[in-house]
């Protein structure tokens, strides 16, 4: 990824995933760890408590890989994990947020 | 949950309390100052033995070593800091095998977590990658929650290690208890599809030449013998990985023993050859598949795992089936016709006959095949068989008649040195009517040379066969093959005295090279109870054979 120019990195293929998780310390290293450790970059994270505070819900911007159907199976694994669905890079969660990172 | 009279009871005394309600008799580990309250409880426990390791990797793969025999979660210990990074290669072993471990490890006060506190480490985030689960306990209350969960998550679907890290204040808080939970089992796991498991009949019946793929997840989910059925009900010829070893018994007529870089000829050479590939519990390791590009090249795949993550992971599956194998292969074996595959089994046999495994000196007990014959011609297959990691290993799971699942104890996926010697005394805690035999070299059980005076201590039924070549034999043997003979720091100049070295530990030893009848001498030894070190020197010139190259395709093996 390092050796991509920021306008190649944008052509790639973007997927959002959006995940239920239990709302405690750890579990965002639970999640970040099973992509760094495959050196499959993050682009964007928003995570923010749902309801009562009990579940938060996580929303990661993934390059498509061909890696990507497996990265889900194993996030799916996560103890804390209690579902995770797959959208399109079209999905607006990240899209909204593009004023603040301007 | 049961009722009970309220209790006021510190955390550890609840830690103890519920591996008690566990079922939890013996659990391996040390103390240290952050597990101290956990350990205080311990003392007044009447149920629970405390093996007392010499090094916290060591009472890891104590731990191991029951959990691998009776495939129930077992438990070490070890304090924080230290205590907590000595544990950890066990516990990665673990989740490399997919074992059900229990790992308890104190933490300092949660007021001093993140203030560099003497012998504070992050145990909770080193361990996330080398655990199915972790914890770090924010209260003792959670304990009641925490600890059956553990052994819930350890035991339930594909098994793993969980690690609980408690800090030493939670230990000491105060609780009142009304009511204790109950024990953590495995769970159910949901029913396989049933259209799928029709296909892959399909696919059986119609096969012209299949070939049975055992992993270690039929040993872990109890199937050996549907797994024996089904093979024999459909004339397959079986291979099994290193972890599967025992599954179906060496000398089966359809058995093709261990499959990859160190397997026979013919069974790498049938693989190549196979129509259809029916993976059951096992998840195509690289050192069973060789490249993959080349293993199996024109064999449609049926993979039967109970972790969905291992289905389309390194070979896509034309049928694929998440589910428990056992329950799976129950369901499959109704299904599939008895055809006639005459001319299949003929080609198989053709290539045992032509291209078996050979063992030159396998009537010398002065040689690696000989001796390990030699040890097995003294025992039944209610012997226990444990290795460290190394030539001795792979020759051993050449030569060793395994006939029984869970007889065969050995690190896999990690690979980890030093792995034998505490596993096997774990084994015969375990299970103290067996006889355990540890083959080791001397590289490996210099790694955990310390637990020997806890098996002296425990006077556990164990029996060291130390096939000393004064190397570390594959590192000699991988480059002399493909480093141009360039051997280095791979000969030891040093060679402890190991009879000595043993006897020092309060371990009987014998010497074979000095014994002139060495068969009756091994006989003697392995028939008389308690532990005991038998010290072999073999050549170190002898090679693993066949090998195929790291990164070579499995036909392309060298040698034997």
């Amino acid at each position: 990824m390092n050796s991509l120019t920021r306008t190649e990195n944008q052509a790639l293929a973007r997927t959002v995933l959006e995940l239920d998780v239990n709302n405690h310390p750890g579990v965002m290293s639970h999640v970040v760890g099973l992509f760094s450790r495959r050196a499959y970059n993050v682009e964007g994270i928003l995570v923010m408590p749902v309801g009562s505070g009990e579940t938060s819900r996580i929303w990661l911007l993934v390059n498509e890989d061909e890696r990507l159907d497996q990265m889900v199976k194993q996030v799916e694994k996560l103890e804390d994990v209690l579902a995770v669905r797959r959208h399109g890079a079209e999905h607006e969660v990240f899209v909204r947020l593009e004023e603040f990172f301007l | 949950m049961s009722q009970k009279t309220p209790e006021t009871l510190t955390g550890a005394q609840i830690v103890v309390r519920l591996l008690e309600r566990q079922g939890v008799r013996t659990l391996a580990g040390i103390p240290g100052g952050a597990i101290l309250p956990i350990y205080d409880a311990l003392s007044k426990s009447t149920l629970i033995h405390h093996v007392l390791a010499r090094h916290e990797q060591g009472g890891g793969f104590m731990a191991q070593g029951m959990a691998r025999v009776t495939g129930v979660p077992a438990v070490c210990m070890a304090s924080s800091g230290p205590g907590a990074t000595n544990l950890l290669t066990a516990v990665a072993d673990a989740k490399l095998d997919s074992i059900p471990l229990v790992a308890i490890t104190g933490q300092v006060p949660r007021a001093m977590i993140g203030t560099d506190a003497f012998q504070e480490v992050d145990t909770y985030g080193l361990s996330i990658p080398i655990t199915k689960h972790n914890f770090l306990v924010s209260s003792a209350d959670q304990l009641l929650d925490i600890v059956p969960r553990a052994f819930r998550i350890a035991a339930s679907g594909r098994p793993g290690p969980v690690l609980v890290d408690i800090p030493k204040d939670v230990q000491n808080q105060l609780v009142e208890v009304d009511e204790w939970p109950e024990p953590g089992c495995a769970e159910l796991i949901p029913p396989p599809d049933v259209e799928l498991v029709e296909r892959a009949a399909a696919m059986i019946n119609q096969a012209v030449k299949p070939i049975l793929y055992l992993g270690g997840g039929v040993v872990h989910s109890g199937a050996s013998k549907v797994a024996v059925g089904l093979a024999e009900k459909a004339g397959l010829p079986t291979v099994m990985t290193l972890m599967a070893l025992g599954a179906m018994a060496v000398d089966h007529d359809l058995s093709l023993g261990m499959l990859g870089m160190h397997g026979a000829r013919c069974t790498n050479l049938a693989l190549d050859e196979c129509d259809l590939l029916i993976a059951v519990g096992a998840r195509f390791d690289d050192r069973a598949t060789g490249k993959v590009a080349g293993f199996c090249p024109q064999a449609k795949i049926i993979h039967i795992d109970i972790d969905p993550s291992e289905l389309d992971k390194i070979k896509t599956a034309h049928v694929g089936i998440a589910g428990d194998v056992q329950t799976v292969l129950e369901m499959l074996l109704p299904k599939i016709e008895s055809p006639l595959r005459e001319a299949w089994l003929a080609r198989v046999a053709s290539l045992k006959a032509a291209q078996p495994l050979r063992m030159p000196g396998v009537d010398d007990p002065r040689t690696p095949y000989g001796l390990i014959r030699a040890v097995a011609d003294c025992l039944d297959d209610e012997a226990t068989i444990t290795t460290d990691v190394g030539q001795h290993q792979m020759w051993v799971a050449q030569a060793y008649p395994l006939r029984r699942p869970r007889q065969w104890l050995t690190s896999g996926g990690l690979g980890t040195m030093g792995f034998g010697m505490p596993a096997a005394i774990g084994a015969a805690l375990a299970e103290p009517e067996r006889t355990v035999v540890c083959f080791t070299g001397d590289g490996s059980i210099l790694m955990n040379v310390q637990e020997l005076v806890t098996a002296a201590e425990e006077n556990v039924n164990v029996k060291i066969v130390l096939m000393n070549n004064s190397s570390l034999g594959l590192v000699f043997q991988q480059q002399t093959m493909f480093y141009g003979e360039r051997i280095y720091a791979s000969k030891f100049k040093g060679m402890p005295d190991f009879v000595r070295v043993a006897e020092g530990f309060g371990v009987p030893a014998i010497d074979l090279d000095a014994e002139i009848d060495p068969r009756a001498a091994l006989a003697a030894a392995l028939s008389t109870r308690g532990p005991m070190l038998i010290h072999v020197s073999i050549a170190m010139h002898e090679q693993v054979l066949p090998m195929v190259p790291p990164g070579a395709a499995n036909k392309e093996m060298i040698g034997g």
